[in-house]
Parts: C-alpha cells; structure tokens; sequence
C-alpha cells in the first residue's frame, strides 16, 4: 500500500444529500410552473426570471469575492432558488431594474447581512417583495393578461365581487397574477415531487393550505367564497409549497412546523380578510418566519428517556 | 406486517450481498508469526502483564490480568514464546502498551477453565467464569460482560436480550454465526437466563437475514426464548433503541444502565461465547471478523486467533483490488479509520472494511441550513445542530442541558446532513471534554478534601 489512508471520525458513508442537490431539486420543481407562466403572461416574464437569477447570483458572488473574501457559495444554487423565487412572486409587466433592485437585496440585505446561506432570519425572496411592494406600489400591482388588464381574482374577491375566472384558467393558471405563482396544478406536482424525493416534508404545505381555506371560510372572505378559490388564486400555492417551506426559515421540529404553518394560515386569512391587502401570504410568512427561532425553543424534541417536559419550564445553560 | 422498531434513525445502503452468503472460514496461520496484545482491549482498567520476556505460553492461556471489577483479563490466542512487552500502534491508532507473542504455529492448548476449577460450573459461578474467560461485549463497545450481568440487588431483571440486530452496515459477521451455529447462542442465552431466572429471553434480528430468523426459531426449544424479528432501520441494534423497540421502555438519560429497567442486552458472538466458556471452559481467544469492502478482492467472514495483524486477514482475502481510500476497523457507520493496517485484530474488532474512493465519504463541511434532517434521523431524539454549535463556541453548559451527554454516537446525524458537519464529531468531542472537566472537578474536590483533613 503506497498512498496513504484517510482518518476522520465515523459515520464515514452519507445520504444522497447535498445542499447543492436539494437545491437543484428545488430548482427542477419550479421549472414546469415557470414554463407555464411564460406560456400564458408571454416573454417578458421569462426576461423577468432571467433579470432575478443572474442578479442574484452575481450579487452572491461578487459579495463574497470582495467584500467577505470567502470561498465562493454560489456552487450551492440557493441565489438560483432565490432568484427564481423572487421573479414567480413578480408581475410579468415590472421593469427590469425594479426585478434587479430586489434581487440585490433579497441576496445583499436580507441574506448575506445575516451570514449568508442559512443565517437567514427571513425569507429572502419575500423579504424583497415587500420591500418592491412598498417601493413601487403601482408597478406590483399592475396585471396584463394577453393585453388585457385587470384585477386579479383576490383583488376581485376584496372588493366583494365574484371573480370572473373559470374553474379551468384557475387550475392552469390563465389568470391574472404574479409569474409563478398562477398555475395550480404544476405548482402542487412540483411539491409532489419535492415530498416524494424527501426534500421536503407535506405537513406545512398541507397544514398550511388547508387551514386558510377553512379560516376563510369562517371569516366570510369574499362574501362566502368557494374556499377553492382561496387555495388556487394569489400566491398561496406557491408560498405554502415553496416558501414556507424555506428549511432556514422554518422550525427544525414536527411539532414546530404544524404551530409555525398553522400561524401563517391565520394570519393569511386575516390579512385576506380584513387587511388592506387583497393578498397576504408574503407578509404572513415573513412575520412568521421572525417567530421561528421562539417556535424552535418551545418545540425542542424530548430526548429519549427524559421526563416529560414542561411546557413553561424550558431547558437553556445552566451555567 | 408492522414489525418493532424505534422513532428516528437512517437507511443507509446495505453493503451485506458482499458477505453474507460467504460461510465463515477459519484463519490460523501455521507458520510462525507475531501475535500483539493490547494491555487495553476493553472499557475500564487496564491489564497487568503476567508473562515477560522470554516465557513460553500456550494458546489459551491468561497473559494479562487486573484486581479492578470494570476489567477483563487478555488470553494469548497461541502457543510460543513472549518476545516483548513494548508499546506498539493499536487499532485506534494509538501508541499503548502490548504484550507480543512469537508463536510457534503449533496452537498447543493451555488446560480449560473448567479443568482449573475442577468441576461443572454451578449457575452461581457463571458470572465468576464468564470474567475469568476474559468475556467482553464483542459488538465493538467491549463493556466487560460479568459487569452487565451483576446488576445491583434492587434491580430485577427481567429481559434478556441478544441483539443479533447488527444493524451496522457491511457487516455480516453476527448474521453467518447465527446461521452456522445457532444451538451455541441460544444454549448461551440459555445459561445467563438461569443466573436471572425472572427473566425471558429475546432474541432480536434485523428481517434482512432471514436464514438466520428461520434457523434460529426452528432450532430454540427453550420456552423462555423468543426471536424476535425487528424492522430494517439504523441504528436498531443500539442498546437503548432495542429495549424500547423489544419492551416499549425508554432506558432513562444517562448515568442510567439498561438495569434500571430491567433488562439486560448482549451482543450475539457474546452470547456464544459465553456458551463456550460454561460448556467447555474455553476463554476469548478468536472471533469471527467481516473482512468487507468495495477495495477488498475477496470479502469473506474469517474466524482468526485475536492478537493477528490486521494485514494478515487483508491478505487471507486476496488482498485490495482497489486502492482503498479509508480502512475501517468495525462498519461504517460506527467504525474507527486505522490509519495503518499493521496492527492487531483485538477483541472488539467487528469488522475491516476497506472503501474506495466511491464509497467513503470525504466531502467538505458547509454551512448548516437548518433542514432539520438531524434531528430527524436522531435515534436519541436530540438536537444534533444545536450540540453543535455548543460545542463549537465551547459552551458545554448548553451542551449538557440539551442531553448531549446522552448522545451515543450512532452517526446518523452525519449522514443525513445536507452540508456534511461534522455532528456526530462535535458530539463526541463534547462528550470527552464534559467528562473531562467532570473528572477534573472531582479530583479537585477530593484534594480541598483531603487537605482539610490534613488540617484539622
């Protein structure tokens, strides 16, 4: 034996997983829904997503090339994630720069601020909408679909009207609304996939979804409202699949997880119902995500053979 | 069907097709070579010699002995002529002392235990014997056997168990004996449940050898045994996670023993073992080992005399076939890398496994993106990342109330870990440095002590 052997400590074999294959396979999810989004809102969306990625990922880079003078991240793909992310919760018809001006944020600001890849105390991509959504009120606002303006189904809903879709453009996505965040059912085969290869676990998407539509259905939204039609419109597929799901910002317990997507449904609900806003996940999920590192001090796994915790008598240093 | 199992733990690949359909084939080289002991092959004190240099010695005979009760006695494997007692480099890499053994090659046995003690043994003095034949747990720990089974008189037993899960993958070792020689272990069993006559016996197998599961429930007479066939999950051989998945009892947090719910676990070579120093008063001297591995020609189960050069069973295996990038000494998933493979095969050596640049993991740490997959997989059901960080700012207050000292180290937070940290490293390195510190304290509270004694 001439070479000479590796020593380190065990386990010494490894899951399939990667961040940068998790995020890959994040990626490859989103793709169909983005397809569709240009398919029905036309190539400047498919500008739009290109402005996202390549400003996110250059801002990663140059960041850490010149400011932190690190190893380069962006072999990861979470600007990717962030970048595409970012542009599904845009309107096709936003001008570049704006597109460009989130990006930088959502990667500068909220992300490498913080530490960079996992540090994170909010969702990136959601963080840079609504701060473009109180920048620039009227440009994320403004929906053209095939030429034609209009409100998108929620705007509708809040302004007590039925809105004039069939059941048909709301399951594909043929309606007004952001680049990605439209077509149903792409959007939930894209989860589907995500739950099957293990990436990421149903129970917040579900818990998520499920209770906005019941909670909606209590409040009166829209003056009673299919809850279908609270599910399929606006940014709920997309966020509760997607960005709720953000393993940074979400807790790291089962336990947690139910409690964390229980609070963004009712805050989706509320916002939806009573807020100024027809829409409200983003900002839903964004005050969320600040109470996760309180959900995951109060959700800590019992350690097998402890007593039974309790619940108000939290275990911190002793020292 | 719904077989026992535990919450929490990983799937990692198999890796058994290597070995185990390969019968288990004895390995005793007749030509004269050198044999090394450790005087440490076990948790506790370690040995005394009691041979020196230049005295001749018989296959089976006590070379090395102590008065401590956590301790086990050491036993040449052959018969020659003890060449030194020097330090020599240990599986785990260390330097420790050894007692070295030129045998002759002729295996010239030493008298029995039982022509020592006379007559057969009384169910009183299997406890006596099974220390005097130097029995350890053999599934890699080597907590010595006469310990576990001396529980404190207000703790009944109730459940013995022989964990015959070997969930560890790669290894087939357990798997082989169970099917080659069932009547030992279970006649093994047999014996232990006549010093703890309260107690039932379980037999607990992994359904991934089902030879074994058949073999051994055609054979088992014995009412008070059962086998019980458990779910294919790591770490399900673990101590803790086959108590609760055999009785549905949580072992409670350290320092509490499987006694204090009644139950006793041990390995399946250790229970066969056991059989042998009752029946036929035959100390540890050879176990069988899986010699394993995408780099290993020919995989085989090997039953070799303890004290071999790990190189000799390499080589009993048609040596590498692929420049192995990680030799491991166990599975590999609990396995300690060697970083040399001229070195002993000792009592607690389950395993040799040599992985190739394919296999063996060797990816660079990343950040941690809170997936949770930790804590997931966690058969302990602790906060992997958590302990982690801890450890990393040295802050072993949070570390200790967090239950990291009850962490046992299976790996399978490593595993699951999307940015490859180095959980279960840092879990251990907390581990060391609390009982460290802990021992620390304590030698300095005996020493104000003492010198207040002294003063008055």
């Amino acid at each position: 034996m001439s070479t000479k052997l590796t020593v380190s400590t065990s386990p010494h074999v490894h899951s399939e997983f990667s961040t940068r294959n998790i995020m890959g396979m994040v990626i490859f999810s989103l793709v169909p829904a983005g397809i569709m989004g240009v398919y029905f809102l036309g190539f400047r969306a498919l500008a739009v997503i290109a402005a996202c990625i390549i400003a996110c990922v250059l801002s990663e880079c140059l960041w850490n090339k010149f400011v932190m003078h690190r190893k380069n991240t962006i072999g990861d793909f979470s600007a990717v994630v962030t970048g595409l992310l970012l542009a599904y919760n845009l309107p096709p018809t936003i001008p570049i720069w704006m597109a460009v001006c989130g990006s930088v944020f959502a990667i500068i600001i909220v992300k490498q601020f913080y530490g960079g890849i996992g540090c994170n105390i909010v969702n990136p991509a959601l963080a840079a909408r609504a701060m473009m959504l109180i920048s620039w009120p009227t440009a994320m606002t403004t929906w053209t679909v095939q030429g034609i303006s209009g409100a998108t189904p929620l705007a509708a809903m809040k302004a007590g009207t039925m809105p004039n879709v069939s059941w048909w453009n709301l399951i594909t996505g043929d309606m007004g609304g952001c680049i990605g965040e439209t077509s149903a059912v792409l959007l939930i085969i894209g989860g589907a996939y995500l739950v099957w290869e293990g990436v990421i676990s149903a129970r917040i998407p579900l818990t998520y979804i499920l209770t906005t539509a019941i909670l909606s259905a209590l409040f009166n939204h829209g003056g009673g409202m299919f809850p279908v039609h609270e599910i399929f419109t606006g940014g709920l597929l997309l966020g509760a699949i997607f960005m709720a799901t953000d393993y940074t910002t979400s807790p790291m317990s089962e336990k947690g997880q139910y409690i964390y997507a229980f609070g963004c449904a009712l805050l989706t609900a509320l916002i939806r119902t009573f807020g100024g806003y027809p829409e409200g996940v983003s900002f839903s999920i964004l005050i969320m995500n600040v109470a996760v590192p309180l959900i995951d001090m109060y959700t800590e796994p019992k350690t097998l053979g402890a007593p039974k915790s309790n619940f108000f008598k939290r275990t911190g240093a002793k020292s | 069907m719904n077989l026992p199992t535990f919450l929490g733990g990983v799937h990692p690949p198999e890796g058994k097709a290597l070995t185990e359909h390969k019968a288990i084939e004895i390995l005793r080289p007749q030509t004269p070579c050198e044999f090394v002991y450790p005087l440490s092959q076990h948790i506790g004190a370690p040995c005394s010699p009691l041979v020196k240099k230049g005295d001749s010695v018989l296959a089976g005979q006590k070379i090395a002995d102590t008065e401590a009760f956590v301790s086990a006695p050491i036993f040449s494997a052959v018969s020659g002529t003890v060449k030194d007692v020097a330090p020599r480099m240990t599986v785990a890499g260390s330097i420790e002392p050894c007692i070295i053994i030129e045998s002759d090659g002729k295996y010239t046995p030493a008298p029995s235990l039982l022509d020592e003690l006379g007559h057969k043994p009384e169910p009183s003095e299997y406890v006596k014997l099974i220390r005097s034949a130097g029995i350890v747990g053999l599934g890699g720990a080597c907590f010595p056997t006469h310990v576990k089974l001396s529980p404190p008189k207000d703790k009944p037993i109730h459940w013995v168990i022989v964990n015959a899960a070997e969930c560890e993958p790669y290894l087939s070792c357990d798997n082989r004996l169970m099917i080659e020689s069932p009547d030992e272990i279970i006649r093994g069993l047999g014996y232990v449940l006549e010093i703890f006559p309260d107690a039932k016996g379980v037999i607990a197998v992994e359904n991934n050898k089902p030879e074994a599961i058949a073999t051994l429930t055609e054979r088992n007479k014995n009412s008070k045994i059962t086998v019980m066939p458990h779910k294919v999950k790591y770490p399900q051989g673990a101590e803790k996670m086959l108590i609760w998945s055999v009785t549905g009892q949580e072992v409670p947090l350290v320092p509490a023993l499987p006694a204090d719910v009644g139950c006793i676990v041990l390995n399946t070579r250790t229970t066969w073992q056991i059989c042998k120093a009752i029946e036929e008063g035959s100390p540890l001297t050879e176990r069988v080992i899986s010699v394993t591995g995408d780099a290993v020609n020919e995989p085989k189960n090997l039953q070799v005399p303890l004290g071999l050069c790990v190189k000799e069973l390499v080589n009993a295996c048609g040596g590498f076939s692929d420049e192995p990038v990680k030799i491991i000494a166990g599975g590999p998933m609990m396995g300690l890398a060697m970083r040399s493979i001229d070195v002993p095969v000792v009592k607690g050596t389950s395993g040799i496994l040599a992985l190739t640049k394919k296999t063996a993991y060797t990816a660079e740490e990343s950040s941690c993106i809170r997936c949770g997959k930790c804590i997931e997989g966690c058969p302990m059901h602790l906060n992997p990342t958590l302990l982690d960080h801890a450890v990393r700012r040295r802050d072993y207050g949070t570390f200790e109330a967090n239950n990291g000292m009850n962490c046992i180290e299976c790996g399978c937070c490593s595993y699951n870990c999307p940015a490859s940290r180095y959980l279960t490293q840092s879990c251990k390195e907390g581990k060391v440095s609390v009982a460290a510190a802990r021992r620390k304290a304590a030698a300095e509270a005996k020493k104000k002590a003492e010198q207040k004694a002294e003063a008055k």
